[in-house]
């Protein structure tokens, strides 16, 4: 879900970028030393995550994850969103350099709202799964909204296209949440430390 | 998969200094971003061709890219003429369209790639470890570049690993489709890929540690302008300054 370029409006972009700034400044103090390669490592997976295209249907759609990313990575998914879009436009030229805030805002601040409505729900193993499927779904549905909202920001005109955007992504919301679900069932019971559950 | 398939070739854009190349890339795209005519617009997406014949790229490639990157266009085409509003309506087969809407879609089209070309022209042709160095020494924060490179080392690896999970399912006869056992195959198989991911990590931590990492890169390449990176840095950034004054002349 990348805004191309040369589309949003001058203050749209500068508050798209100083907000990333802000959150990603935020995001780097909390990646201590100990915690660098486990962020880069999963910034990574989550880039290779986007290349997954999943069946929807008679076409397939790639998966986001920013959901998913939230609860793990907490603050630390500004920065890693941030590289991940950035190797994204280097790579194929999805998004680019000056809609780099902005894109990075749409998808870190779902990935943030999930870490704190979401997680507390994850330690009950009762509550675990709709938990889970609620963040998947929450993030791409907040994604959306603030994709929709740069744009409306940016011209008035582009108001139904915004709408547009929300209605496609209703598909991607549930097959996140399913994705989101599956998978944070299947690190409890294989890997749990890396949903660092015990941590308050 | 080779990810940077425009990364590897000899003209003089491959060899010029990333950090004059990541300053000029971010001065033009932004001039081209928040212009508003086609004047200006076009003129940018003249620099963008001319960067890009200069920098010998495979043809065939560029423009394949172009398509992909051009399919939201093709949405703003479809969308805005229909539903921009605005006085001036062109009637074609019965259908009102809205002349603003479509001008705003061609003018967004050009922007578009106008900055497609440039990133691809001047970013793209360098490998990301050179940018990121380039990053490094226009002081960036040192650990949002170390947690770029190491994600950079790592995403071929843990694409990878990726398709190692995609071989085995399909030889065990796993065919996607619309349907809850897929999407829980998918997520066990990106469940798979995470926790491989993590232990890699911890793998690589302890490696980097026992070379004495202290959270900093040194690349042995030493990065030294010359005077055609300079040459190039005042050029680019007088073309940038010219579509700034293009477009101020036009207000």
């Amino acid at each position: 879900m990348h805004i191309s370029e040369g589309i949003l409006s001058a203050p749209v972009l500068i508050s798209g970028g100083v907000i990333a700034a802000a959150g990603t400044v935020i995001g780097l103090k909390k990646v201590d030393y100990a915690r660098i390669m486990p962020t880069a490592l999963l910034s990574s997976a989550f880039f290779v995550a986007s290349l997954i295209h999943v069946p929807l249907g008679p076409g397939s759609v790639h998966l986001v994850l920013n959901g998913l990313l939230g609860i793990i990575l907490g603050w630390a998914g500004f920065p890693a969103i941030l590289i991940a879009l950035f190797l994204q436009a280097i790579f194929f030229q999805f998004g680019g350099l000056v809609v780099l805030g902005v894109n990075t805002v749409t998808m870190a601040v779902p990935a943030l709202c999930c870490y704190y409505l979401v997680r507390p729900w994850l330690k009950n193993p009762k509550t675990r799964p709709v938990a889970a499927f609620c963040a998947g779904a929450l993030a791409i549905f907040l994604s959306s909204l603030l994709v929709a909202l740069a744009l409306a920001l940016s011209d008035s005109g582009f108001l139904t296209t915004a709408k547009v955007i929300i209605g496609a992504n209703v598909p991607i919301m549930i097959i996140e949440g399913f994705i989101t679900m599956f998978t944070v069932t299947f690190l409890a019971r294989v890997q749990p430390e890396i949903l660092h559950l015990d941590q308050p | 998969m080779n990810f940077e398939q425009f990364s590897q070739g000899s003209s003089f854009l491959h060899r010029a200094d990333p950090r004059v190349k990541i300053i000029n890339t971010a001065v033009l795209s932004l001039v081209i971003a928040l212009c508003q005519n086609f004047a200006t617009a076009l003129a940018g997406l003249l620099i963008a061709i001319l960067l890009t014949i200069a920098a010998r790229l495979s043809p065939k490639q560029v423009l394949r890219r172009l398509l992909i990157v051009n399919s939201f266009n093709i949405l703003l085409w479809l969308l805005l003429p229909l539903t921009y509003g605005g006085r001036p309506v062109i009637d074609f087969a019965g259908i009102g369209l809205s002349k603003p809407g479509l001008f705003l879609a061609a003018l967004i089209t050009i922007k578009a790639n106008a900055i497609i070309l440039i990133f691809i022209s001047l970013l793209a042709t360098s490998t990301v470890a050179r940018l990121g160095h380039g990053l490094q020494k226009l002081h960036l924060s040192p650990r949002l570049c170390v947690l770029l490179l190491f994600s950079y080392r790592y995403i071929t690896v843990i694409h990878q690993e990726y398709q190692r999970l995609q071989r085995a399912a399909k030889l065990r006869c796993f065919r996607p489709g619309t349907n809850l056992h897929t999407y829980k195959t998918y997520a066990h198989m990106l469940g798979m890929l995470l926790v491989k991911s993590w232990n890699r990590a911890a793998r690589v931590q302890q490696a980097m540690a026992l070379r004495g990492f202290s959270g900093r890169f040194y690349s042995l390449q030493e990065l030294e302008m010359n005077r055609k990176d300079y040459l190039m840095l005042t050029g680019l950034l007088l073309g940038g300054m010219g579509l700034f004054l293009l477009e101020g002349a036009l207000k």
